[in-house]
């Protein structure tokens, strides 16, 4: 079971890996579209690859609920769970 | 009396693939041109898509055109004559007759009469299918050589206006011939279907849906759900996806697709000369890669920048680019991956020609 800093720390290499960004610039407050400028490719491209870091699912539909770092480390902070 | 013995065909141990042709029709449309029907940037669509032009078809010629030109060259580069085909398969979604098929009259125009022919729908993947049959088909003995031709249209089935696919597809045709070989040349065929995402790409109504409408303005009741569809689309049905599905499904279910085909061919991915892999989207071309770990020493097909999304076609064409380009790659290994509209998978490692 990951902590949620284990969890931004995982998701912040996925975003650098596939975007270039630095992993400090991956902030719980931080949107992955307004903040960050991730498009719709790239963020089902990070989704692809969280599933498989942290061992979740993430639907579809829940894909476009995750606006946020935050959202996201919950989200798989609760499917771990 | 003794009862007759009954005579199977004699089978063949091993096939390859002889010969590629391609043709590719001569419109190129730009992103720029694209950027008059939708609001989008060149900078927007290959950074999105990693497409620069397409090539449509002028009017004029046809799905069975198409696949003449690539079926010509295929057969030459083989040295095989048509006389000598033992079937003809068309993998195709735009020839626009649901009967009869593309496939008859090709054989019919390059005079491999009375050689089987017939056409197969499996979209993205029908290449792949198509192989996978032609290499059933040498083998078995039902044939000795098969011709498997890509070709489409698409610019019959799209709406320049809409934003899911419309803009990623050109037209195009992919030849080649499949025939018996003293070593092995086609490695296990991995395919398959998911009917169970049959919404993700597709047409947006069904002909009975026009058939339907037409008939509605001769009557007083109101439009059936189907009816209302072609009404507010347009009447002439044209292809949607839904981007954010399909690209999963592509990166994540088809790169263990492809490492399934590998595992069956007994081969590992530095083995490879190349991967040619459906020409969908080159983000999702790059990430397959990825995930396969492909080394750098494999070439990777990228005919999508300059051909767009041809379908059925975009394989071959991406082999025959890959070959014209990197004569050396000759005999080495390739892994061929086609996955579309079903949805509906095919994979399988070749030697190139």
């Amino acid at each position: 079971m990951a902590s949620n800093e284990e969890i931004l720390a995982g998701l912040a290499e996925i975003v650098n890996e596939e975007t270039g960004l630095a992993p400090e610039a991956v902030e719980l407050d931080k949107s992955f579209t307004e903040d960050l400028d991730i498009d719709s490719i790239s963020m089902m491209t990070i989704v692809v690859n969280a599933e498989e870091k942290f061992g979740v699912r993430i639907p579809d539909e829940e894909v476009k609920n995750l606006k946020t770092v935050g959202d996201a480390v919950s989200f798989i902070a609760n499917a771990q769970a | 009396m003794s009862a007759p013995t009954l005579k199977q065909a004699p089978l063949q141990e091993n096939t390859r693939v002889m010969g590629v042709g391609a043709y590719r029709p001569s419109v190129i449309v730009t992103n720029e041109d694209v950027c008059q029907w939708i609001d989008s940037s060149d900078e927007w669509i290959r950074q999105r898509t990693g497409i620069i032009t397409r090539h449509r078809a002028p009017a004029d010629v046809s799905v069975i055109d198409m696949a003449e030109g690539a079926s010509r060259e295929a057969l030459q580069k083989a040295g095989i004559e048509a006389s000598e085909l033992g079937a003809v398969i068309v993998s195709t979604v735009t020839h626009p007759y649901a009967t009869p098929s593309a496939a008859a009259s090709l054989a019919d125009r390059l005079g491999a009469t009375p050689a089987p022919a017939f056409d197969i729908s499996a979209a993205c993947a029908g290449y792949c299918y198509g192989i996978a049959q032609a290499d059933a088909l040498v083998r078995s003995g039902a044939a000795k050589y098969v011709l498997v031709v890509g070709a489409e249209k698409l610019s019959d089935v799209i709406d320049n206006t809409e934003r899911t696919i419309s803009f990623l597809l050109g037209d195009g045709a992919g030849a080649v011939v499949i025939g018996p070989s003293d070593t092995p040349g086609i490695g296990p065929s991995v395919w398959g279907s998911d009917g169970s995402k049959w919404d993700a790409i597709g047409m947006t109504h069904s002909m009975l849906d026009i058939r339907d409408f037409a008939a509605a303005g001769k009557r007083d009741t109101a439009l059936s759900e189907g009816e209302a569809a072609v009404t507010e689309a347009a009447l002439w049905p044209t292809l949607r996806q839904d981007g954010q599905t399909v690209f999963r499904w592509a990166v994540w279910e088809m790169a263990k697709v492809a490492q399934q085909a590998l595992d069956a061919a007994g081969i590992k991915a530095e083995d490879l000369a190349a991967f040619i892999p459906h020409q969908a989207n080159m983000r999702i071309i790059d990430e397959m890669a990825k995930k396969l770990k492909l080394p750098e020493t494999v070439k990777v097909a990228r005919d999508i920048a300059e051909a767009g999304n041809t379908s059925a076609a975009s394989i071959p064409l991406a082999t025959h680019r890959l070959l014209q380009e990197n004569p050396e790659l000759s005999g080495g290994l390739a892994l061929q991956i086609g996955f579309g509209a079903g949805l509906v998978f095919g994979a399988q490692v070749i030697v190139l020609p």
